[in-house]
């Protein structure tokens, strides 16, 4: 009797497996994005303009996508990595080049965007959302203004902040503080960034890799080292919130789309990258992830009280010693090494 | 011929999606990267570096004590459901494990709610005029994460061994005179023992290598070997040097659970006379 | 009298334990606030938008149709392969389980990359099948532990028992040992259907292809924040599986009266 009824599960559950994933003629576009990092009602906008359909996946690191796509099995015709992760995935020959003549809108793209060293030319790459990493604080908490990486190791906010528990992000803090360049390969600096991270450690309350804004809204931590995006989120939602940029320098970042090598549809992803980049389309992705767009039709629609704000579209002059990453090689292994010190005394 | 036919299966599944996938774990480890394969011992050696020895011995520290305290609170509990009716039993043991099929990320995260600095825990102590105190970020935090997410695994094995345990030898031993813990000493653990090694096994083991529970309640404040491999494999790409730690920690834990497995034997084969 | 009580409380004090968070999950599933930090007033709108989001739902249903699949069919094989290990020789039986344990000790990371490179030198595509394949590996081995207590708690003659009564092995297997270790696959296949229904790591590397699952996307959505949806969509999963078990536990106990 119940094996009968464990059996007819069984084939209805194989059946509805099977029907599930049936094929037809339409072309169904892979598209691997960050988690939450697109509007997602724009897939239907683009299906009905295009007959195209978007078959949506996510991931959380550039790392995850790139041992995934690297490893083949699956082609993903549309990936958003970022600028240091483009660099190594140019490098090792993982991206389909561009065919501008089919990316019109590109022109959309603020020129100061283009043509950045991970991708010169844009060959590969064309600019998504870009941004900034710095300190948010809790105006509440904390009176002073804060406007330097100092304060991160200032023993009156002994327990209050977070740092980010991510190697390269962190010790580029230490780095910046120190006036190096975040893309160092010199032994002798890294040590030095060591020791500052080590006498950092006792005064950190969490290294935090996600949901640090439940930490700051909640109370928990009163200042945190934050993705400009995410500082933009609670600053909206929250008026005591205050974002700096530290002013001796931090990490700028840029994600762009790119066609990963293997895709089985590349006129196809050209078609949706053109569509990603007009200005309207734009608009719905930048309303609702919250990060600052590379599109200047773009900006046009936004809030103009947006403009000039150090979490979205700082002034130029605040960032004159911010750099981007870039793919390290093999010298990761020595930031690997100096990360797995810090963390295991 | 049944007896043979039946295991046949898994013999072959095991051998394609756990042997074959763990030889090239193996030939990872014993190679450096570069084009061709090169037997090499050096990811053995660099994993001998004080660094990474501290790193191991606070895991085994942490997951050992996360077991102890899963089968301290678990065999109770076990005991507890094993002696239910049994028209309330099934829906006990279904009520143990249904907080688990909600997201762990999730789950961990309401843990972080009710924990912190202002969190549900503080206020209900400071509703009955107690002092604030600090829960999140301690060691504390995440033995109680752990225990959290493993407790089911321990208490499942030992109850269903508990459960149509043999009542006349418990009976026969109280007429001889045994009192309630020496019964419980003399019998009923030593026949549970089985299922207490398979709750052991199935804490202890993933409890080592895991670490994001560590990550989210400790702050990230310290480094464990789960975090160590998943380090190689994502982020600095050395799946070479990955490989050889994960191969360590599952030759280490092999030996110590074979030799955990002999003493159990032995306890279950001599009525658990001697060795508690 | 006294015994009992403390029993109660006991039992009582592990649910208290157990369901907190997701108390918790449910309460701020209700929150009018993208973060489940701060409580600011009560909403139905997550449970609205919860509908409309075609990934989450998809999400669920490969999440949902993967846990089913991959935990009946690693209790029928587990359960088989448990009953042939008892029975093997010694050596046998170390072997295996020793082979048995690599997938609960290896952590998930090198689980899923090897099976990842394993997939991709068979030549299957990413995708549901290679999912499949990659839950029912880690599930077995639980539903052996799980099993094998169960089989050695037996009278070692049972079997040979039933059979020199006339019984033939299959009989043997469905009349004799099938309810002594029933408890024990019913717990095995509780504790696969809990690791397959959440886990992350194994899942993103051998997924793909449109193939995805809730930890997937959860995960992936965690470094801006888990959006409240999944709050909402929890509580309704939750309520969904008390109904069931309700109504389960009314129908079992009715044909127990009878």
């Amino acid at each position: 009797m119940k094996k009968k009824w464990l059996i007819g599960v069984l084939l209805m559950v194989l059946v509805m497996s099977v029907s599930g994933c049936k094929k037809d003629d339409q072309v169904v576009l892979n598209v691997y994005n960050w988690g939450d990092y697109i509007d997602e009602s724009i897939f239907d906008t683009f299906e009905e303009e295009t007959g195209i359909k978007v078959n949506y996946e996510t991931y959380a690191t550039n790392e995850e996508m790139y041992t995934k796509i690297k490893n083949g099995g699956s082609n993903y015709d549309i990936a958003i990595p970022s600028d240091y992760m483009i660099e190594k995935m140019i490098k090792e020959d993982m991206l389909e080049p561009l065919n501008m003549d089919s990316i019109p809108n590109f022109a959309n793209i603020d020129d100061q965007f283009k043509d950045l060293a991970f991708d010169p030319q844009n060959k590969y790459s064309i600019p998504y959302f870009w941004g900034t990493v710095g300190i948010i604080y809790n105006t509440d908490l904390i009176e002073e203004e804060i406007d330097s990486w100092d304060a991160l190791w200032n023993p009156k906010y002994a327990g209050m902040f977070t740092m980010v528990d991510s190697q390269r992000d962190s010790i580029m803090v230490a780095l910046k503080k120190l006036g190096y360049s975040m893309n160092t390969k010199s032994v002798a600096e890294l040590e030095e960034a060591k020791a500052l991270l080590i006498e950092q450690k006792p005064l950190v309350l969490a290294y935090v890799g996600d949901n640090v804004k439940d930490m700051l809204i909640s109370g928990e931590a009163a200042m945190a080292v934050v993705w400009s995006g995410e500082a933009s989120t609670v600053i909206q939602e929250y008026d005591n919130f205050k974002y700096a940029l530290p002013k001796e320098g931090s990490n700028k970042w840029f994600d762009n789309i790119v066609i990963p090598k293997g895709s089985e549809h590349v006129a196809e992803a050209h078609q949706f990258i053109d569509f990603l980049c007009r200005g309207d389309i734009g608009f719905l992705n930048a309303d609702y992830v919250g990060y600052a767009t590379c599109n200047t039709e773009t900006m046009e629609l936004l809030d103009p009280a947006l403009m000039g704000t150090t979490y979205a579209y700082p002034d130029k002059a605040l960032l004159e010693n911010f750099e981007v990453f870039l793919d390290p090689g093999d010298f990761i292994s020595e930031y690997d090494r100096v990360w797995t010190e810090i963390k295991a005394n | 011929m049944l007896k043979k036919l039946s295991s046949g299966p898994y013999w072959l599944w095991s051998f394609i999606f756990i042997v074959v996938p763990i030889m090239l774990i193996i030939a990872f480890s014993f190679s450096v990267p570069g084009e061709a394969f090169k037997f090499s011992l050096d990811n053995y050696k660099r994993f001998m570096e004080p660094v990474y020895l501290k790193v191991l011995a606070r895991s085994v520290k942490i997951a050992v004590e996360a077991t102890l305290i899963c089968l301290a609170v678990g065999y109770p509990m076990a005991m507890i459901l094993a002696r239910m009716h049994l028209k309330y039993r099934t829906i006990a043991v279904m009520l143990l494990v249904v907080p688990m099929w909600m997201n762990f990320l999730l789950r961990t995260y309401a843990w972080m709610t009710i924990l912190n600095k202002n969190g549900i825990l503080n206020h209900i102590l400071s509703f009955f005029g107690l002092p604030q105190m600090t829960f999140l970020y301690s060691e504390g935090a995440v033995l109680l994460g752990m225990v959290y997410n493993f407790l089911p695994f321990m208490v499942l094995p030992i109850y269903t061994v508990l459960t149509k345990m043999d009542n006349s030898l418990i009976e026969a031993a109280e007429d001889l005179g045994a009192n309630r813990r020496t019964v419980f000493r003399k019998v009923t653990f030593p026949l549970s023992l089985p299922g207490v090694l398979s709750g052991v096994s199935m804490v202890f083991m993933p409890a080592v290598s895991t670490f994001v529970i560590s990550d989210l309640l400790y702050g990230g404040q310290y480094m464990l070997v789960g975090n160590l491999i998943q380090q190689q494999f994502l982020v600095v790409n050395d799946w070479h040097f990955g490989s050889a730690i994960s191969m360590l920690l599952m030759v280490m834990i092999l030996i110590t659970m074979s030799i955990m497995n002999r003493l159990g034997q032995d306890g279950v084969e001599q009525g658990g006379g001697n060795i508690w | 009298m006294v015994m009992k009580w403390i029993k109660r409380i006991y039992a009582g004090l592990i649910f208290i334990f157990l369901y907190a968070p997701i108390a918790v999950l449910v309460v701020f599933s209700f929150n009018d606030a993208k973060s489940t930090a701060k409580w600011e007033g009560f909403t139905f709108k997550w449970y609205r938008t919860l509908l409309e989001n075609d990934y989450i739902m998809k999400s669920l249903y490969y999440t949902i149709l993967i846990a089913v699949i991959a935990s009946l069919l690693a209790t029928v094989i587990g359960t088989f392969a448990a009953f042939g290990i008892h029975y093997a020789k010694q050596w046998r039986q170390k072997l295996i389980m020793n082979i048995n344990s690599i997938p609960i000790l290896n952590p998930d990371i090198v689980t899923g990359i090897s099976l990842m490179t394993l997939f991709l030198w068979m030549g299957l595509e990413r995708g549901f099948i290679t999912m499949l394949l990659a839950h029912m590996t880690f599930c077995i081995p639980y539903v052996i532990l799980s099993v094998l207590p169960k089989m050695k708690q037996m009278p070692a003659d049972v079997l040979e028992a039933a059979m020199d009564l006339g019984a033939t092995p299959w009989m043997a297997f469905k009349k004799v040992i099938l309810p002594e270790i029933s408890p024990g696959i019913i717990s095995g296949a509780l504790i696969a259907f809990t690791l397959s229904i959440d886990d992350f790591v194994i899942s993103f590397f051998t997924a793909g292809n449109g193939v995805t699952n809730l930890s997937i996307a959860i995960y992936s959505m965690a470094r801006r924040g888990i959006k409240p949806e999944i709050n909402a969509l929890s509580t309704l999963m939750f309520i969904t599986i008390l109904i069931l078990l309700i109504a389960i536990n009314k129908r079992t106990s009715n044909i127990e009266e009878l």
